[in-house]
């Protein structure tokens, strides 16, 4: 079984996100990129999955795709040291941005030049948070989609997961090929070794441009994107909190506040 | 010259970096507290291989060099000193020895179950009656038969006692030589065994979570076969293990001095005195400024040494002077940290105090700051 995650540099979850005031994309360049947590689980999964496989006798391997500035290569490469075998980089200045839209048609054209069964992502990146992204690369591949999975077991031709829902959840089969997108509560991922850092320099990792993945520029980019972001402002500075003070009635003034925000 | 790191060595000190700061320090309050050993933070450790760092994958290790391993500890001191000083112990004084002078069959034997942090090994020099004057230990090995009957005691040795421990290197006299100082010889102590007794934990004022035991030897036998490489070695073995140790010293004493710094600029950024953040008086900021700065001098020096290490160059000075000079720094930023923290500072759970109550010890280990001085001047030519 060949399985492709699909992984993103975002800024580092520690650092304080700003975005460039020129073109309102999230300022990339002025801070430290990591590979966006959720990203981490699905990479372990696809691991797991393989490695599970292999025990049995089976083949295939574990591509890391990810769209994104030369900067990406770092969290390729800890893609490729925690143990996925190799990679693709789609980069091309034309892909600066794009939107979830946008960026869904890209990564689906990218997958076309992947041999693959079933394509792996975090259900959510730490920048964007749209948690979109997987429905739609679904839909641009005319794949099943899995999304929000905590457990994920594959059969013959077919992909199960316990689907992370509000109350509980749902169990969900498809047939592969599939989409799976997955949450943090799947998995415990794998600090890279050394061993594996050392190993990811000598793993292919393949560049793509537009034109290499066969990419209409018109379809990404700025112009390629269907949302728009017209105008951003800093969060307001934290409000001091509200004190209730307890005169024997701290509970009910506690209960009343929940429910006026709505908690309860 | 360059003195950024390879790819490779960056990307290993970020992963331990992340390690560290999502693994280690969330328990090392609780560890400070309870003097318990970390287990489960050592299961973890092991299974990223950072037990195996330095030596080749021919003997389950990793492939990395010593500087390798120094990143690794400097990361795991910046989140907990008693962490890495577990790792450095355990690969920098109880697996090196097995690699550089142990036989063939005792690599194998040894090295694969040290390497992925499943078994521990310790290294025993110092004696109640003194650490200093190591070359002259009362600890006894007598060759019996093919056996060696080995009675003594050893002080303060690390890793000699948890639940993994399984091999113990002794420093015996063996003899006498024709010059009259006395043989000595590096005797692998597989443990548990009869005649050998790690005793109670010390009560110790920092490192809580490290295992630190004297040892009793009495007539505990091992094969004859056991010796560390070729007898009457002991000497030269211990003093090239202690050369490589200082520079993985240096690398902890950083990794301190920079936790006090990170802790401090994010303490004085949000704590206010007279109606402003206590970072923007300059007496509290230029002393941050100066923490850094050690911070980095000492970094270049352990850096440089490592590099001379690796390149098969001499660094014995270099390992002194930085050993001397970062463990000195570490105790100046522990101590400046705890002031830019005031009363705060003074309080167990804060991770400053823990600092500084773990810096001190840096100044003593692996040969205390005066022996440091002593090697740095002999090198100079000095009669000293
Ligand atoms: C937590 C901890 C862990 C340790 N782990 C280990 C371990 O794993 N293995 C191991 O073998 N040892 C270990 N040690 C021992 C450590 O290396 C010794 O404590 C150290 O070398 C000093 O020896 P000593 O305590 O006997 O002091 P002494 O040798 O008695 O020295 C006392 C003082 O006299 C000074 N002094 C001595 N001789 C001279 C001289 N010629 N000129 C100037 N000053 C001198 C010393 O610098 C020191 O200030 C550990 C110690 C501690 C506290």
């Amino acid at each position: 079984m060949n399985i492709v995650v699909c992984v993103k540099q975002v800024p580092d979850t520690w650092a304080e996100k700003k975005l460039s005031p020129d073109d309102k994309t999230v300022d990339r360049v002025g801070v430290d990129g990591v590979m966006n947590e959720l990203d981490e689980y699905a990479v372990e999964e696809a691991l797991r999955i393989k490695e599970a496989l292999s025990a049995q006798g089976g083949g295939g391997e574990v591509t890391v795709l990810t769209m994104g500035p030369d900067k990406s290569v770092e969290t390729i490469r800890k893609a490729l040291s925690m143990g996925a075998d190799k990679a693709v980089h789609l980069v091309d200045p034309a892909l600066h941005g794009s939107d979830a839209l946008a960026t869904s048609y890209a990564l689906s054209k990218a997958l076309g030049t992947i041999e693959h069964d079933l394509v792996i992502l975090g259900v959510e990146s730490t920048d964007a948070r749209m948690s979109v992204l997987p429905a739609m690369l679904a839909e641009r591949l005319g794949a099943s989609q899995l999304t929000f999975a905590r457990k994920v077991e594959v059969g013959t031709g077919t992909v199960k997961i316990e689907r992370q829902t509000d109350s509980g959840y749902d169990v969900v089969e498809a047939p592969i090929p599939a989409v799976v997108s997955v949450v943090e509560k799947i998995n415990e991922p794998r600090y890279p070794s050394f061993k594996g850092i050392m190993a990811a320099k000598k793993k292919p990792l393949t560049t793509l441009t537009l034109a290499d993945a066969g990419i209409e520029a018109d379809n990404v980019g700025f112009a390629g994107s269907g949302t728009e972001v017209t105008d951003f402002a800093a969060r307001p500075p934290k409000q001091a909190g509200q004190i209730v003070k307890d005169e024997g009635d701290g509970g009910s003034k506690l209960a009343d506040f929940l429910a006026q925000q709505k908690f309860i | 010259m360059d003195f950024r790191l390879s790819d490779e060595h960056e990307a290993l000190r970020k992963t331990v970096e992340e390690f560290a700061r999502e693994v280690v320090a969330p328990v090392a309050e609780h560890h400070d507290r309870t003097e318990e050993f970390p287990y489960d933070v050592v299961r973890q450790m092991g299974e990223m291989g950072l037990f195996g760092l330095p030596f080749p994958e021919d003997y389950g290790g990793m492939g990395g060099d010593f500087l390798a391993l120094c990143l690794a500890i400097e990361e795991l001191a910046r989140a907990d000193s008693s962490v890495a000083i577990t790792l450095e112990g355990a690969v920098g004084l109880g697996s090196m020895p097995i690699y550089r002078f142990g036989s063939e069959q005792q690599k194998r034997e040894w090295l694969p179950q040290l390497c992925r942090g499943e078994a521990l090994a310790a290294f025993g020099l110092t004696e109640p009656g003194g650490g200093t004057d190591a070359g002259n230990p009362r600890t006894r090995a007598v060759l019996d038969g093919d056996e060696w009957v080995i009675n003594g005691s050893k002080a303060f040795i690390t890793n000699a006692g948890t639940d993994l421990t399984r091999l113990v290197t002794v420093l015996c006299r063996t003899g006498e030589r024709a010059d009259g100082r006395p043989e000595l010889t590096s005797v692998l102590v597989p443990v548990p065994r009869e005649g050998f007794r790690a005793s109670r934990k010390y009560s110790k004022v920092g490192w809580h979570a490290s295992d630190t035991r004297e040892l009793v030897l009495e007539d505990c036998r091992v094969p004859a076969e056991s010796v560390l490489g070729d007898r009457g070695r002991g000497y030269a073995q211990f003093l090239s293990t202690l050369d490589e140790g200082r520079v993985a010293i240096s690398a902890l004493a950083v990794g301190l001095a920079q936790a006090c710094v990170d802790e401090s600029v994010r303490y004085s950024r949000e704590r206010e005195a007279f109606g402003a953040p206590i970072g923007s008086y300059q007496g509290v900021a230029f002393r941050i400024a100066d923490m850094q700065l050690r911070t980095h001098v000492a970094r270049l020096a352990y850096y440089d040494a490592a590099a001379r290490m690796a390149a098969g160059a001499p660094f014995k000075r270099e390992a002194a002077m930085a050993k001397l000079y970062s463990s000195t720094i570490a105790v100046d930023n522990a101590r400046d940290a705890t002031q830019v923290f005031g009363g705060y500072g003074f309080m167990n759970e804060y991770p400053v105090a823990r600092h500084w109550r773990d810096a001190k010890i840096l100044e003593i280990g692996e040969g205390t700051s005066e022996v440091q001085r002593l090697l740095i001047a002999r090198s100079l030519g000095l009669p000293v």
